[in-house]
């Protein structure tokens, strides 16, 4: 696979796995307001995803619906810190969109200036729709900055908040959320490239339907 | 057949979800050329969550096939669509529909604190004693505000 397809779908998986994730809290989010914001960050979640399948989708002769469904849970590519299920756990569920947000903003950023045309164009799509889900999570971090709950959740996601970024964005990364980097070996099992026991079943359920009938045209 | 046939033509398609705007009015075609028998349309969509792109590229094919001639669309994702891309007559007719109209794209970021600003107009009543409810609204192009004078909500797109 070329290097630009690995990449697309590395960020594709994220995307889709940490929208299929925020859209557990559809219908349970502790308020109105945050179920529809929840649903409403999910669901951009999952149109980027699908941006990006469908331009890796070009390069390796497939369809976006593929390479979201069809693939074993082993061969997708997402981070560690996506795949962590954290209903009913709403320290843990901000905290993770606060570090998810703001990985992503540093990767993002740099594929804006990518001197692949169709790749910068969508990342520039991307970062700014971006804007807003930095702007909800920005909010919530503010709002709980003082509950020792939400400060334990970020420091306990901070090693998988890592494993989002390449390891040259890592500095990058630190500087933001003002937090030091743990030593590598704190850094094992949280990096890309390995899987959580929590993807197994969140795969089985997300693709359950699509496998029902092989091949159908839905 | 002539481009400008078809831009008239594709003026009548109603945005699939807020229908008081036309496509053509929204800004989200960025390119028509015909060839013959085929057009090819370029689309965009406003977010890439957007779920009317499909609905949008069939209204599409269907109005050209009523030309009798036959749409290539072609869907480009890139940050070529911004909120400035909505035609003056879109703004005011999707203000008079009770949307707020978004605010001019800036040079920087949208922040926090322009969002809790009260630049924003009521579209009832035209009050920007205004506040932001949720900047998530039931699209993904739209927030909620509150306006205090007339003491409703509204809706207002998303500068982007």
């Amino acid at each position: 696979m070329s290097e630009r397809a690995s990449l697309l779908l590395t960020l594709a998986d994220d995307e889709l796995i940490v929208g299929w994730r925020d859209s557990e809290w559809t219908g349970i989010a502790p308020t109105l307001e945050e179920d529809v914001a929840f649903s409403s960050i999910a669901q951009n979640e999952i149109g980027h995803a699908r941006a990006l399948y469908e331009l890796a989708a070009a390069d390796l002769g497939t369809d976006a619906d593929a390479l979201a469904f069809d693939r074993e849970p082993s061969e997708y590519a997402c981070a560690p810190l996506v795949e962590l299920r954290l209903l009913d756990d709403w320290a843990m569920t901000i905290a993770r969109r606060y570090l998810y947000e703001q990985a992503d903003q540093v990767r993002i950023s740099a594929l804006v200036s990518s001197s692949d045309p169709e790749l910068a164009g969508l990342a520039a799509k991307i970062d700014r729709e971006e804007v807003y889900h930095r702007l909800h999570a920005e909010l919530w971090a503010e709002r709980l900055a003082g509950e020792p709950r939400f400060r334990s959740a970020v420091e306990e996601l901070w090693p998988y908040a890592l494993g989002v970024v390449a390891p040259e964005q890592r500095d990058e990364l630190a500087r933001r959320v003002g937090l030091p980097l743990p030593s590598n070996g704190l850094l094992q099992g949280h990096a890309r490239g390995t899987h959580t026991d929590e993807l197994e079943p969140l795969w089985t359920e997300m693709t359950e339907v699509r496998r029902s009938i092989p091949g159908a045209q839905w | 057949m002539t481009a400008a046939q078809v831009w008239a033509a594709i003026d009548e398609i109603p945005d699939p979800e807020i229908p008081v705007i036309s496509l053509v009015d929204l800004g989200v075609i960025r390119d028509v050329a015909v060839d013959g028998n085929v057009v090819r349309i370029e689309l965009t969509p406003t977010f890439l969550g957007c779920p009317a792109v499909d609905a949008m590229r069939r209204a599409l094919e269907e109005t050209v096939a009523a030309l009798g001639a036959e749409a290539e669309v072609a869907v480009v994702h890139d940050d070529s669509w911004s909120t400035d891309s909505i035609t003056p007559a879109g703004r005011e007719k999707l203000r008079a529909a009770g949307f707020a109209p978004p605010a001019p794209r800036a040079a920087g970021k949208t922040t926090l604190v322009q969002l809790r600003s009260k630049a924003f107009r009521c579209p009832y009543c035209g009050s920007t004693a205004t506040r932001l409810e949720n900047i998530f609204g039931p699209t993904p192009c739209r927030s909620i505000r509150w306006c205090a004078d007339c003491r409703q909500p509204f809706e207002q797109f998303k500068t982007i």
